[in-house]
């Protein structure tokens, strides 16, 4: 007896663990936005300061500096598309993804040849499963990148668009990544970071021309000091967004999934119910007919 | 009395310093630069060293290990790497 009830019980049962799962999950995502989110705004100062130092030195010096002209020597480009290490996230790694197959198919219209880094799993196993390749991978800590992977993923890139075009090297850099505006709203972002194009504002509104800089020892050594360590904190900002957007993103799903499970929970309870009910019924119904039957005889 | 100088001295995942102080002296690639208030605007890579902000009789000194220095209408941004990364 009770063959129907006890499947539904059961299935009760195993979404009730799920629900749990689901919802540490959240709270889980939940405790590291705040964090996340504080280390986007701990990095800004530095960057702001690098930022305006470099188009300091590009504004006041007639400098020619190869990481901001435009190579012509290649045709091969850098795309970097920060991913998440884990699914659970929504359609977190999948948008951004998309957006960067976008610019793959925009960049191969114009004729150029796409060079794939990838962060986090999720997208060096989409590469993965279609066999293409890729000049550079991390994986691991995307929800709370440090800055020595930043360094690292920083200095490939630097590499690859210093190096000689017969020894890969690439003319332009993108990077994808997801951008943070809010609690409930991240979007992908596609970013051309080298060559550097100066007009990134330094130019706060009513403020005297410039200060003419005086620079030690060289402009063109400051320029070629402060690039490298450019890139580095464009890629950490980048990464510690998509972080903060993948954590978004997952607390977001997971609070779907807990309210999911809540409603299967219900209906499977209804279900289980009425299994109840039937079986309660029908046994009423057998023993008042045997008794009938016994009456009549 | 507050120092004329707007000091930040900034890592790259985090602030060190904020504030105000009266002299600021950083090794430059070319030896220690000292800045006071109304300095040329001067934009200086740093080597490996210690960078001192003085405040009043108070002194803070941070070891770095790279960095640069820009110093603008009495505004001082140090953007470094701090030695021994992992200090914090």
């Amino acid at each position: 007896m009770g063959g129907q009830q006890r499947v539904y019980r059961q299935r009760i049962r195993s979404t009730q663990s799920l629900k749990k799962i689901f919802r540490a999950m959240e709270l889980i995502a939940a405790s590291r936005i705040g964090k996340a989110r504080d280390r986007v705004t701990a990095a800004a100062p530095y960057a702001k300061a690098l930022t305006r130092a470099i188009s300091a030195v590009a504004t006041h010096s007639s400098v020619d500096h190869p990481l901001t002209t435009e190579r012509t020597d290649t045709n091969r480009v850098a795309v970097l598309v920060v991913s998440a290490d884990r699914g659970m996230a929504g359609a977190y790694s999948a948008n951004a993804i998309r957006e960067a197959e976008r610019l793959r198919e925009r960049l191969i219209e114009q004729g150029k040849e796409v060079v794939h880094y990838a962060v986090g799993r999720r997208a060096v196993s989409y590469f993965n499963f279609r066999h293409r390749e890729m000049a550079g991978q991390w994986t691991g800590g995307s929800d709370a990148p440090t800055l020595e992977t930043a360094r690292e993923i920083g200095n490939t890139l630097y590499e690859a668009f210093v190096a000689p075009a017969e020894e890969g090297g690439v003319s332009e850099l993108h990077i994808v990544y997801t951008h943070f505006s809010s609690m409930v709203s991240q979007e992908p972002r596609v970013i051309r970071m080298l060559p550097l194009e100066i007009v990134e504002g330094v130019a706060e509104p009513g403020e005297d021309v410039e200060p003419l800089y005086d620079f030690e020892p060289s402009p063109e050594a400051v320029l070629d000091a402060a690039l490298p360590r450019y890139i580095e904190i464009r890629v950490y900002n980048c990464l510690l967004q998509s972080a903060a957007s993948e954590l978004a993103n997952r607390q977001r799903a997971m609070n779907t999934a807990v309210s999911n499970a809540e409603d299967i929970i219900r209906q499977y309870t209804r279900l289980a119910n009425s299994a109840r009910q039937a079986e309660i019924t029908q046994e009423i119904s057998e023993i008042v007919s045997g008794a009938d039957a016994l009456a009549a005889s | 009395m507050a120092g004329a100088l707007t000091v930040d001295v900034v890592a790259q995942d985090r602030t060190l310093w904020s504030g105000t102080a009266d002299r600021v002296i950083a090794p430059s690639v070319e030896g220690e630069i000292g800045l006071l208030a109304n300095h040329e605007p001067v934009l200086a890579l740093l080597r490996a060293g210690t960078v001192r902000v003085r405040e009043g009789s108070q002194t803070h000194e941070f070891a770095i290990e790279q960095g640069f220095v820009s110093f603008d209408h009495n505004v001082i941004t140090i953007g470094c790497t701090p030695a021994e990364s992992d200090e914090g």
